[in-house]
């Protein structure tokens, strides 16, 4: 057990390392560009890119290069963006984070509910048109561009049926700290949450249900149902109890993806200052700094979050534990 | 499958549209004019509240003579631009796809087949690739690229070009290839008939091309239809978020940027570049789910 989660945290470490190795190569080693007067931005002064090019060490060697990077952005965090002169960028991201969270966690339960929803009833009523139907639908919010999504969602919400009941409620677009107010909190992310769950809705609820009907042709379901089980009794406490192993695994992995920037699509449609705002607005100035820390952090984050994920499998799964 | 057939029609026939309308899908045309039911009308039209200022491009005409899906902010023919958008759309995700695939058995192949220190090297870059977010991992490469020209020694890339996109998408999905065929190579390699080659001493190359190359064939096919749906989203996300496609091109995911700022009044130029890719990706989703039941029935493949 403990082996595991030593061999894991290793494998993480590593892991880690090569990130931060790639992204320093991205950035500061690509040929036939110079790294100085990027990261100074557009229009920057002579001298401006001189500084950056001794500060950064980009007249010394690459692995010296690597060292300085690291120790700015996790030692010293004294980066500091060029474009909007001398904002420290590392509690930039820190200050960005609740938004992301508050995004992603009520997804999450969203999606969870969701799911779940979809993928028991398609599975109990396997084969009929409520089955095929939920299918569709699940195909369809997979297809389905998440920023477009948002932007129909914007549509209706704030301007074409603002005016009616349905949407009265919907408050302009933009992030409500929960410390400030619990309602604004929750209002202004009531749309953003079901935008960015029906992805998942329709990825985690078509698994779920290849999972149950797999399940359901296990020996231990027919001695279920040869003891006279109640039909919900099979489904819930045999059959979705193994089906839900993979789910907690692939819940892990996503929503570590998601708090480490793939909900910056949605940020970007709903106005959330959230962590993927600032990267996107980062983008839009080629403000290189904050990019760097934004996708140095987020990664990390995913690295961490999987490994944890691994370690609580272990800890649930007694194959996994030995 | 018909679907896809024609989708991929209808943008080869976009100049054909543009061309017979004689709209110009790149410039910009704030001055032009369209003559809709018999009636000469302003491509942009002065506001007609408050003060009069300001213009709005025309919505919807709705009739086959030039701006049926109304204009953009820069006069620009909706239709002929989606159209055009979207073979550059197809295009990108092709293109990408096939460079994946190719880089992915390439790196299944040596690292299945060697094995050894190869195998260690090759697994362990792919497990990094793989931790990193995919969107990340597109946004760091296209700013770097985006603000200079590469040069690669074989060939350049230019900034800007259309070659970006499918550089990029084509590499970060390349480890949810290659980790599967990876695996599958492995298996191939101690199966009878491979050993048997291996011990009637036939070269490598002869043994990777006509014994292990044909029964990986299933394995990557499975991935051609989920990769494409993939590569269009991933396209249409990073032109949106302007790392893509670069202007004056057109594709779907500029078009939806583009239709942002006319989200309210003109809602036409977001939305069908949207259904596009939806129509697109969904028709190539199914398609995924048929191949897979007829070539891997139990493969779980995300």
């Amino acid at each position: 057990m403990l082996a595991t989660v030593l061999a894991r945290l290793m494998q993480m470490a590593f892991v880690m390392f090569g990130i931060s190795v790639l992204v320093f190569l991205i950035f500061f080693a690509t040929p036939g560009s110079d790294p100085a007067a990027r990261i100074a931005g557009r229009n920057a002064a002579p001298e401006t890119v001189e500084q950056i090019r001794h500060e950064f060490g980009f007249d010394r060697a690459l692995p010296v290069q690597y060292g300085l990077m690291m120790k700015r952005l996790f030692i010293t965090r004294d980066l500091t963006s060029f474009v909007n002169r001398g904002q420290k960028v590392i509690p930039q991201v820190l200050d960005a984070v609740p938004a992301t969270l508050s995004l992603v966690a009520g997804a999450a339960v969203l999606w969870v509910l969701g799911s779940l929803f979809v993928g028991v009833v398609a599975a109990a009523m396997r084969d009929t048109v409520v089955d095929r139907g939920l299918m569709i639908l699940s195909l369809i919010g997979i297809s389905m561009p998440v920023f477009w999504l948002g932007e129909v969602m914007n549509l209706m919400s704030q301007s074409r049926f603002h005016d009616t009941w349905l949407f009265s409620w919907v408050p302009g677009l933009g992030y409500v700290p929960l410390s400030e107010s619990l309602g604004g909190w929750f209002k202004a992310l009531v749309i953003p949450w079901i935008t960015l769950a029906v992805l998942y809705i329709g990825i985690y609820g078509r698994i779920l249900r290849a999972n149950l009907i797999e399940a359901y042709s296990e020996d231990y379901i027919r001695t279920a149902r040869a003891k006279g089980l109640s039909p919900t009794r099979i489904m819930l406490r045999h059959a979705l109890r193994t089906s839900l192993l993979p789910f907690v695994t692939m819940f892990g992995l996503d929503f570590g993806a998601l708090v480490g920037g793939a909900a910056l699509l949605t940020e970007v449609v709903f106005g959330l200052n959230g962590v993927g705002r600032l990267t996107f607005h980062a983008l839009q100035n080629l403000d290189l700094p904050v990019i760097l820390a934004t996708v140095i952090y987020a990664s990390f984050f995913v690295v961490a979050a999987n490994a944890l994920v691994d370690v609580l499998y272990a800890v649930i799964d007694p194959r996994v534990r030995k | 499958m018909l679907v896809l057939l024609l989708v991929a029609l209808l943008t080869l026939l976009a100049p054909l549209y543009a061309g017979y309308l004689g709209v110009d899908p790149f410039r910009s045309n704030l001055r032009g004019k369209v003559e809709i039911a018999g009636e000469v009308v302003q491509v942009m039209q002065q506001s007609t509240e408050g003060l009069g200022l300001g213009v709005t491009p025309i919505g919807p005409t709705w009739n086959p003579g030039g701006y049926m899906l109304g204009a953009d902010n820069q006069g620009r023919d909706v239709a002929a631009r989606l159209l055009y958008g979207g073979r550059n759309s197809l295009f990108i995700a092709s293109a990408a796809t096939v460079i994946c695939l190719v880089l992915a058995t390439l790196i299944g192949l040596a690292a299945g087949f060697l094995g050894g220190v190869v195998d260690m090297a090759l697994s362990r870059i792919l497990d990094v690739l793989w931790a990193f977010p995919v969107y990340l991992l597109a946004i760091s490469l296209s700013i770097v690229l985006l603000t200079s020209t590469i040069d690669l020694g074989l060939f350049t890339i230019t900034a800007g070009s259309l070659a970006l996109p499918v550089f990029i998408i084509g590499i970060i999905y390349v480890p949810y290839v290659a980790r599967p065929v990876r695996a599958r190579v492995l298996t191939l390699r101690h199966s009878e008939f491979v050993l048997a080659a291996v011990g009637l001493g036939l070269p490598t190359h002869r043994i990777l091309r006509r014994d292990i190359l044909p029964n990986l064939m299933p394995t990557i096919i499975v991935f051609v239809p989920i990769l494409l749906a993939l590569a269009i989203v991933t396209e249409s996300a990073l032109s949106y978020l302007s790392i893509g496609v670069q202007p004056p091109d057109a594709s779907w995911g500029t078009i939806i940027q583009d239709g942002q700022t006319l989200l309210y009044s003109r809602p036409a130029v977001a939305l069908a570049p949207g259904i596009a890719i939806v129509i697109t990706v969904l028709a190539l989703n199914v398609l995924g789910d048929a191949v897979r039941d007829a070539l891997d029935p139990r493969g779980q493949v995300r």
